[in-house]
């Protein structure tokens, strides 16, 4: 049994004005278990602290209620009491009597009524209620950041920069992410490399930095402070150690035919690459899939070629096993493929592209050295249509019912470029809205239609024609002036909606953090908490949470830094003791609890039990991890068997609260 | 059927592929089958029965079955493959331990349907095309099938084999059945009415547990109504309520994980039809969430582990219509 | 009000959220809004882990009425448990309903913590609904009268 003390607090008038205190105290002292029972002005105060202090040495008191304002208000300041009279800070429950009784009530009888049943129900509880212990998790203080784009690069120079160790673990040869093919950047218009390329070079020279470029994440066990990781390096036949990326070795290359990825395909690399001139690291590559030597043992001129002896044609995938306090997820995005958009022709002419592909194709490092040409004839184009929304807001099920954000932004930037760097050029853009609403974005827009004459039209593409004779014949609406338009384009620019990487997905798997049903991955709270994920330890970083530009890429990646620097500062972790807990005996093993959770904490074991028959039996048991686990108790509910419980709000505990209050006066 | 039965599980013994076979067996009366473990062709050929009578979902016995050391051969009904299938979802058989013959089904009797029916004294069953024959102490009666299947065997939702390792017969196909329409009866009943019919059956209840114990959902190591520390521990239906809150928190536990067997219903000793409760999850689970069938498949959510964010409110209770 | 009714005050068990709807609760006691005293508040976590049980336990032990408060759908602190909590009490009121139960005596209303008023009104309205159903007999352990 336990020996319960309760405190009934005045509030000032604020409770005694309305509930009787005295009667309060006086109804709950006959309640059983209550050793000690008493009513004081300020039971928040110095004084009224030490009342709940002595009382709890005096009469060995081993839970105490007390009866005063919310506890979202003091539950914490009387828990420290206790702890410091010696009593677990668990042992101590609230009754609520001054927001949910004397506020709300006028009359008295009514009202000292109510307290006495929210006192009983607290005392019931009490009654049930165990030591809880906070547990403590240590914290490995080192960071791993998944995506080397401009948003892995921000995070990890940042968390760096903090003092602590970070490693980027880069699925591409080179980190830079899609930022390294664009040509400018809105709504300033400097060249993404010349802001870019330093950041990299940072990272690559940080003392703090480790990057795994060309790798991947296989595995992933552990918990927030506490993450063990296995990496895959792929085998890229180049010893990365020795390779000085001289280049030597892809300029020998007699594979000369192999479509480039960083451009996208639009012109060739050699089996043996570095991806462009400022990679990091600056290592070359093989690709097995085009090597003669890989493929037949025929060819070897490369490692004859390197001075440095870096190439292995031997070189196997190798795994490196590695532990992190964070994680932090940078995947990113992919424009996505246009298979489903066969009315604008990208499959029939080469002169229907991207925008990315545009970024390359205006890029002085691009295919054409920047001079915008024609993929098709290599021809100057006259007439450029601009489409936006290709894939984006669409809910015919084709493309991507939301917004991708960076569209309008871009294309009115490539609409502006065209016309500054080729006036004789007509540009048409055709939108549903054009959304502008980042600082300086407005003002970017207006300036392409108001000082660069970019034709804007309101209205959808419904075809791009590709004609004999090279032409585009493009069959609009505009649909402010109501009328059918066909403009005979040279090039024609889609606008296509981004979506997250495909890599994404089996990562939050690996993760077991929680996605929307657009592959992006869900932050904690929207508001709130936007750059960590609602499983402990994993934040957020740019365009793997939803369509970013870069500003705002940078701002996240930023902000998720902090939250992971915040996390490394700790040497321990206390974690919330009012965690669900499962019974083994009960728990029949069937994931339920699992599906639910959303955090991850719940694992599997197979466990061997005793059968009444003497022989054993292995049965599979869930197992939460009170480190992850937030005691939001949703498993406890799924559980058919009640093999869950949570502590703190024990099913028993909140049946004990039910009854208190239905008991009959 | 049975012959062909004995001979392969014979077979499959034989040439060591299952070290045990689950079947069934008749007990005191032909009719009184119980599901039995045979380990040898002899015990096989002493015990082995499979007649119009084995209703008997076998899966739930593979829960303990499958644990232990040896591969068990098991005869699944299209129905109870199913039962099977939510099961392995769960993790609780070893599906490694199993070997499955699937076997068709036209509808199981029972006997204490049949004497319901005026039939007494049955010594054996057969079937005839559209009739079963029962042989009895006063000569041969025949008995249309129609008549002679209780309610869940009439409105069979599926033959189609779920899952299975060889089969006797056809994969068969899932069937269009009328399995709602005593939940929409009810349902068109008003509250009071409604009232009414559930006290009229609840009420005779004797907690015998007998449909807990023969669900396939209903597995759990241990249930909550025998865990004192659960808090709703109860061992008797000592008042009205304790019959309800029995019935509503099993229906509550298996919704969503019930594939419909109808098993609760078949062994309830009161003839209380358990099944309605059971179906009123399931359909209001397919109006609100989508159509879902436990057992269909053993990777998808179950309804209550998931939720997408257009949701219907609970509210929908009060303003979806229908009789006040 | 009639005079025969007004003698009745149900019994009504609330079970609130942590984050929004006991905040919320708290939120109408600051601002004075009132509602009957026969509302008692029960603090969950989290709208999940209000467990059916509960509230048959309520109702077995003499509630006239159940009413659960969550954060918005969407705004749950912990992303995803009213939304469980949410098809969890849709089935069991739709079960209850079928059994012939009052299913005004059971409700589940989204409550933020900025919204006190609201949760004062929900209250007032809970309990005259509650108050014209009368006493709860079709779900009471008549054990518990005595």
């Amino acid at each position: 049994m336990q020996r319960i003390g309760v405190f009934v607090c005045w509030c000032g008038s604020n409770i005694a004005g309305t509930v009787d205190v005295k009667a309060v105290s006086e109804a709950l002292s006959h309640e059983p278990g209550v050793v000690y029972s008493i009513n004081y002005q300020y039971m928040c105060s110095e004084a009224g602290q030490n009342l709940v202090k002595d009382a709890i040495r005096d009469y060995n008191l081993t839970g105490v209620v007390i009866c005063s304002c919310s506890p979202r208000m003091h539950e914490n300041t009387f828990r420290k009491a206790a702890a410091s009279a010696g009593l677990n800070p668990y042992m101590v429950e609230i009754a609520n009597i001054r927001e949910q009784c004397s506020w709300i009530h006028k009359d008295m009888p009514t009202a000292t009524e109510k307290a006495i049943i929210l006192g009983r129900a607290a005392i019931a509880k009490v009654h049930l209620n165990a030591p809880l212990m906070a547990g403590e998790s240590p914290v490995i203080k080192r960071a791993l950041v998944i995506g080397g784009g401009i948003a892995g690069i921000q995070t990890a120079l940042d968390i760096a920069d903090a003092g602590f160790e970070v490693d980027i673990v880069e699925k591409e040869p080179t980190i830079g992410g899609k930022m390294t093919q664009l040509d400018k950047t809105f709504p300033t218009l400097d060249c993404a490399a010349c802001i870019l390329t330093p950041k990299m070079v940072d990272c690559a020279q940080h003392e703090k930095i480790n990057i795994f470029s060309f790798s991947e994440v296989e595995k992933v066990k552990g918990f927030v402070g506490n993450f063990h990781v296995t990496i895959k390096k792929k085998a890229r036949f180049v010893d990365e150690t020795k390779c000085t990326g001289c280049g030597e070795c892809t300029a020998k290359c007699p594979v000369k035919g192999v479509p480039n990825e960083f451009n996208l395909g639009m012109d060739n690399r050699r089996a043996i690459y570095i991806p462009f001139a400022q990679a990091v690291p600056k290592v070359a590559t093989i690709d097995p899939n085009y090597c003669n030597m890989l493929k037949n043992g025929k060819c070897g001129l490369c490692a004859k070629v390197c001075g440095a002896g870096a190439i292995d044609y031997k070189q196997q995938d190798q795994f490196v096993e590695r532990e992190y306090g964070a994680i932090v997820v940078a995947t990113g995005f992919n424009p996505i493929k246009l298979d489903q958009f066969d009315e604008f022709g990208y499959s029939q002419s080469k002169d229907v592209i991207t925008s990315l592909e545009f970024e390359r194709l205006t890029n002085a490092a691009g295919p054409t050295s920047g001079t915008l040409l024609r993929p098709s004839d290599g021809k100057h184009p006259h007439t450029i249509v601009f489409v936006q929304c290709v894939g984006s807001r669409d809910t015919s099920g084709c493309g991507k019912t939301y917004c991708s954000r960076i569209c309008c932004m871009y294309t009115a930037k490539h609409a502006m470029l065209t016309r500054e760097k080729y006036p004789d050029t007509d540009v048409y853009v055709f939108y549903i809205d054009v959304r502008s609403p980042g600082k300086n974005y407005d003002e970017f827009y207006r300036r392409a239609v108001e000082q660069y004459g970019v034709h804007y039209i309101k209205g959808m593409v419904g075809k791009v024609a590709p004609r004999a004779d090279g032409k585009l014949m493009v069959q609009a609406s505009d649909l402010i002036a109501g009328e059918q338009l066909h403009i005979e384009a040279d090039l024609v620019v889609l606008a296509t909606a981004i979506e997250p990487d495909k890599t994404a997905r089996p990562l939050a798997t690996m993760l077991t953090a929680s996605m929307d049903t657009n592959d992006f991955f869900t932050e904690a709270h929207a508001k709130l908490r936007p750059v960590e994920s609602p499983t402990a330890g994993i934040f957020l970083s740019g365009a793997c949470q939803g369509p970013k530009d870069i500003p705002d890429t940078v701002s996240q990646a930023g902000a998720a830094a902090a939250k992971v620097i915040g996390l490394l500062a700790k040497d321990k972790l206390t974690t919330n003791p009012c965690v669900a807990e499962s019974n083994e005996l009960m728990c029949n093993g069937c994931s339920s609890c699992e599906k639910v959770c959303p955090y991850g904490a719940i694992t599997y074991l197979d466990k061997e039990f005793r059968m009444p028959d003497r022989t054993t039996m292995v049965r599979r048991v869930a197992s939460v991890n009170p480190a992850v686990c937030q005691g939001c108790g949703a498993c406890t509910v799924a559980c058919p068997s009640g093999a869950m419980d949570l502590k703190g709000f024990s099913n028993s505990q909140i049946m004990a609260e039910v009854d208190a209050i239905c008991q009959m006066k | 059927m049975q012959g062909m039965m004995i001979a392969r599980a014979g077979e499959l013994l034989e040439n060591g592929t299952v070290t045990r076979v689950l079947g069934w067996q008749t007990g005191e009366f032909v009719y009184d089958i119980t599901p039995a473990v045979f380990e040898s062709a002899e015990e096989l050929e002493k015990g082995f029965v499979y007649n119009s009578f084995c209703g008997n979902n076998l899966s739930k016995y593979l829960i303990q079955a499958s644990r232990k050391e040896g591969k068990i051969l098991v005869f699944l009904k299209p129905c109870d493959t199913y039962s099977f299938n939510q099961l392995i979802k769960e993790h609780r058989i070893v599906r490694e331990n199993v070997y499955i013959i699937g076997i068709p089904c036209d509808g199981k009797t029972d006997g204490e349907f049949l004497k319901a029916k005026g039939v007494k004294g049955i010594l054996g069953i057969r079937e005839e095309g559209d009739n079963f024959v029962v042989d009895t102490l006063y000569g041969e009666k025949t008995i249309a099938r129609e008549d002679a299947l209780p309610e869940r065997c009439r409105n069979c939702k599926s033959k189609k084999h779920m899952v299975y390792d060889e089969l006797m017969g056809e994969e068969g196909e899932v069937l269009d059945s009328h399995r709602f329409d005593m939940v929409e009866k009810l349902e068109a009943m008003t509250p009071d009415e409604r009232f009414a019919f559930w006290r009229s059956q609840l009420s005779r209840c004797i907690r015998c547990n007998a449909c807990r114990n023969v669900c396939p959902a209903c597995s759990c190591e241990k249930c909550v109504f025998d865990n004192p520390q659960s808090g709703i521990a109860q061992k008797a239906a000592a008042d009205s309520f304790e019959e309800n809150m029995f019935h509503i928190i099993r229906a509550f536990h298996v919704a969503g994980r019930c594939t419909d067997c109808g098993e609760c219903s078949r062994v309830c000793p009161q003839n209380i039809p358990l099944h309605l409760l059971n179906r009123k999850f399931i359909k209001d689970i397919d109006t609100f969430y989508g159509e879902y069938q436990a057992g269909e498949d053993t990777e998808s959510r179950a309804p209550l582990t998931n939720y997408t964010q257009e949701d219907v409110e609970p509210s929908i209770v009060y303003t979806r219509g229908g009789n006040n | 009000m009639p005079n025969e009714v007004k003698a009745f005050k149900p019994k009504i068990v609330a079970f609130c959220c942590n984050w929004c709807s006991y905040a919320g609760a708290d939120l109408a006691g600051t601002n004075r809004l009132n509602y009957p005293a026969d509302v008692k508040i029960i603090r969950v976590p989290c709208s999940c882990r209000v467990n059916p049980m509960f509230i048959l336990r309520a109702f077995q032990r003499g509630a006239d009425g159940v009413i659960l408060c969550g954060c918005h759908p969407g705004d749950c602190h912990y992303t995803t448990g009213n939304y469980y909590a949410r098809r969890r009490m849709t089935l069991l009121f739709s079960m209850l309903d079928y059994l012939g139960i009052e299913k005004e005596r059971t409700r589940v209303e989204w409550v933020s913590a900025a919204e006190g008023a609201k949760f004062a009104a929900t209250m007032n309205d809970f309990v005259e609904t509650v108050t014209r159903l009368g006493e709860n007999k079709r779900l009471e352990d008549l054990r518990c009268k005595e």
